[in-house]
């Protein structure tokens, strides 16, 4: 678990109907720690009888320590936490938040810098953008999102030919070939945004012969909803239910079972358990485990992960 | 109390020593009568006032003979200090959480005013003040590393965090137990591991390799090392085998209580804010079997851990040839009476 501070929240504002940027200071206006580009922080929004905990990219400037800013999506589907931030927290509203944590860090040997987002993606090149502008290392963007409505960025951005903006309902497309053809030796090429776009750019640029360490992805992912399933402990015999628009880990955490975690997005491994027992399927939703791991449904990430059939042990 | 430095050397005359108050210090590393490889992890700072583990960097009556030490080394050797180019912006990072904590932890040693980027350092045991720009490196006579390395006790390698593994490709080694920054720089976490023997097998390495990319900024943790060396020499490195190597045979069942030192390594790890590498301190402590043996229950205890340690290991760590004279040396510190738990002297 992260070191957290209590931050007050001092600014809201709409980026897009979808959209918003929240800004979180000292309540006693104390320096916060520095961090570096990419980095994330884990907001926790105690949400009725439940305790959420989302982690979001910092889009702030990383050498700013008079606060803290994120940029959050309205998620209809999701389990709750985006909405709870767009509909509870206004400024004054005070919050705990983990020290900052980078799973998702610019590779300072690069030459050149080619950041590719998709929609909410955007998020963490926004403070790339920042340590890219005070190492000055070269670098472009290319930013893709369906509509304005989602193009969170677009306020945020700072105007710049090395910066490209494609929006799908206005009829452009990003052109992948084109950006991974012709770059310099030592190009490094970063993606987050949806499933899709990441798998889109691994793939286009093994087509053209990268080599797979100057790639570096990060996919947008909270944990997602799905069928609500139990699952049993092997120690104490208990048996928890995991609702609907919980994850594992939250079902774990409010039965008060301890469990290590940082990312909760399914990325840094924390979390990893032993399952004992499976009767059924697990839905790996995470990028921790290999293929074979997943396969034999021996380890389980519970902050991205679920469970469909008879019978879930885990080894706790 | 303030601190009084000591005028010694660590080669030539070998005119090291500790006072009593630094015995009584020492972060001793056994906290039972056996020794078993293991990772031994835990929270950094933190520990008893006056503790070697009171503060984030240590500074004890050592610290300014072991700079010039430092310098002596790095005026026969530059290569002993190396960064690669990418790794410039976690120097600054390193520059500042020592800088801030010294300034922070010892008030009458060290001063920093900072005005924005425009900085200002007093470093009074080693009669140094300069005034600066940070994150610009022309401002400094050297490279932010090699700047307050050259300032510091201990050896430091700083981490850099890339597919999923850590490389060395920084640091400041002139106090190493028998490794070499020229030969291990640019390697990966397991590549420098090899040698340590059982570690392996015992999946060690995967879980501690785990640990280290999970840390945050703002937690930090320490585990302590140790090793054994003929004289109190701080660079024992294989570069300089030739001139330290053949030592290990001027021991006598005479001298083994005075030449013979215990070497403990205080590690510690620091995710660092800027640049997210790891920093990696190795401080070294120096303390020959006699001063060991004041502390009775010290003695006691390392009678049994070396009597009774596994063979490779003791091969590893460097002592094998001398082990007979080592144990019978220490036999005679221990009356089999049982010893309290963890690693400090009884009061
Ligand atoms: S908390 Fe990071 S993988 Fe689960």
């Amino acid at each position: 678990m992260s070191k957290q501070m209590m931050l007050e929240v001092t600014e809201v504002e709409p980026l897009t109907p979808l959209v918003t940027r929240f800004r979180f200071e000292h309540p006693e206006k104390a320096p916060l720690p520095i961090f570096s580009g990419g980095a994330h922080v884990v907001v926790e929004m105690p949400d009725g009888e439940m305790l959420r905990r989302n982690a979001y990219s910092l889009i702030s400037d990383p050498n700013d320590a008079s606060g803290y800013e994120i940029a959050v999506r309205r998620e209809e589907t999701g389990r709750g936490g985006s909405r709870y931030m767009h509909s509870e927290v206004t400024p004054g509203t005070r919050m705990r938040i983990s020290v900052p944590t980078n799973l998702f860090a610019l590779d300072p040997r690069a030459r050149k810098h080619v950041l590719i987002a998709g929609g909410i993606g955007i998020t963490p090149f926004l403070s790339h953008l920042r340590q890219l502008d005070l190492l000055q290392q070269p670098f472009e963007l290319h930013y893709a999102a369906r509509s304005r409505d989602e193009a969170a960025g677009l306020k945020l951005l700072p105007k710049s030919a090395r910066i490209h903006v494609q929006i799908s309902d206005e009829g452009n497309r990003m052109d992948l070939g084109e950006i991974l053809t012709d770059q310099p030796i030592g190009t490094h090429v970063y993606v987050c945004g949806p499933e899709g776009l990441i798998s889109a750019v691994l793939d286009a640029a093994a087509r053209h012969g990268w080599p797979k360490g100057a790639l570096h992805s990060e996919a947008f992912a909270s944990p997602p909803p799905g069928k609500p399933f139990t699952v049993t402990l092997a120690k104490s015999g208990r048996t928890i239910e995991v609702s609907a628009s919980q994850s594992l880990l939250e079902a774990l955490e409010a039965a008060k079972v301890e469990i290590d975690w940082s990312c909760r997005g399914g990325a840094c491994g924390r979390c990893e358990t032993k399952v004992a027992a499976c009767d059924g399927q697990i839905e790996h939703n995470d990028h921790w485990l290999s293929r074979d791991e997943r396969a034999e449904q021996k380890k389980i990430m519970p902050c991205m992960s679920r469970f469909t059939g008879a019978a879930l042990v885990l080894d706790l | 109390m303030t601190l009084q430095f000591n005028d010694e050397t660590f080669r030539g005359d070998y005119s090291y020593f500790n006072t009593e108050h630094a015995i009584k210090r020492l972060p001793f590393p056994f906290d039972r009568d056996e020794y078993v490889y293991s990772v031994n992890i835990e929270a950094h700072p933190g520990g008893p006032k006056g503790s070697p583990f009171e503060f984030r960097f240590d500074v004890d009556e050592h610290y300014v003979s072991e700079m010039k030490d430092r310098a002596i080394t790095l005026d026969d050797d530059p290569l002993r200090c190396q960064s690669l180019p990418h790794m410039e912006l976690a120097g600054w990072d390193l520059l500042e959480i020592i800088m801030v904590s010294k300034a922070e932890d010892y008030t009458d040693l060290f001063t920093l005013h900072r005005d924005g980027n425009r900085w200002h350092w007093i470093n009074r045991p080693l009669g140094i003040e300069q005034r600066f720009t940070f994150l610009d490196p022309t401002t400094l006579p050297c490279g932010p590393m090699e700047y307050i390395t050259r300032q510091t006790q201990g050896d430091f390698a700083l981490l850099h965090e890339r597919d999923g593994n850590l490389w060395m490709d920084a640091g400041m080694v002139t106090s190493q137990a028998d490794w070499s920054l020229d030969f291990d720089i640019g390697m990966n976490f397991f590549e420098w591991h090899a040698p340590v023997p059982k570690a392996k097998q015992m999946g060690v390495f995967d879980k501690a390799l785990k640990f280290l990319l999970a840390m945050q900024q703002g937690q930090s943790y320490r585990r302590l090392n140790w090793t054994m060396t003929v004289n109190p020499r701080l660079d024992t490195s294989p570069e300089n085998y030739h001139k330290w190597g053949p030592e290990k045979r001027t021991i006598t069942p005479e001298n083994v209580g005075r030449k013979q030192h215990l070497r403990i390594e205080l590690q510690s790890f620091w995710r660092l804010p800027r640049s997210n590498a790891i920093a990696f301190p190795i401080r070294c402590y120096l303390a020959c079997l006699e001063d060991i043996c004041t502390q009775p229950k010290w003695g006691r205890r390392l009678h049994r851990v070396l009597r009774d340690i596994d063979p490779t290991l003791a091969e590893y760590k460097g002592f094998a040839v001398n082990q007979d004279m080592i144990v019978n040396y220490l036999s005679q510190f221990d009356d089999g009476a049982p010893t309290s738990p963890g690693i400090f002297p009884d009061a």
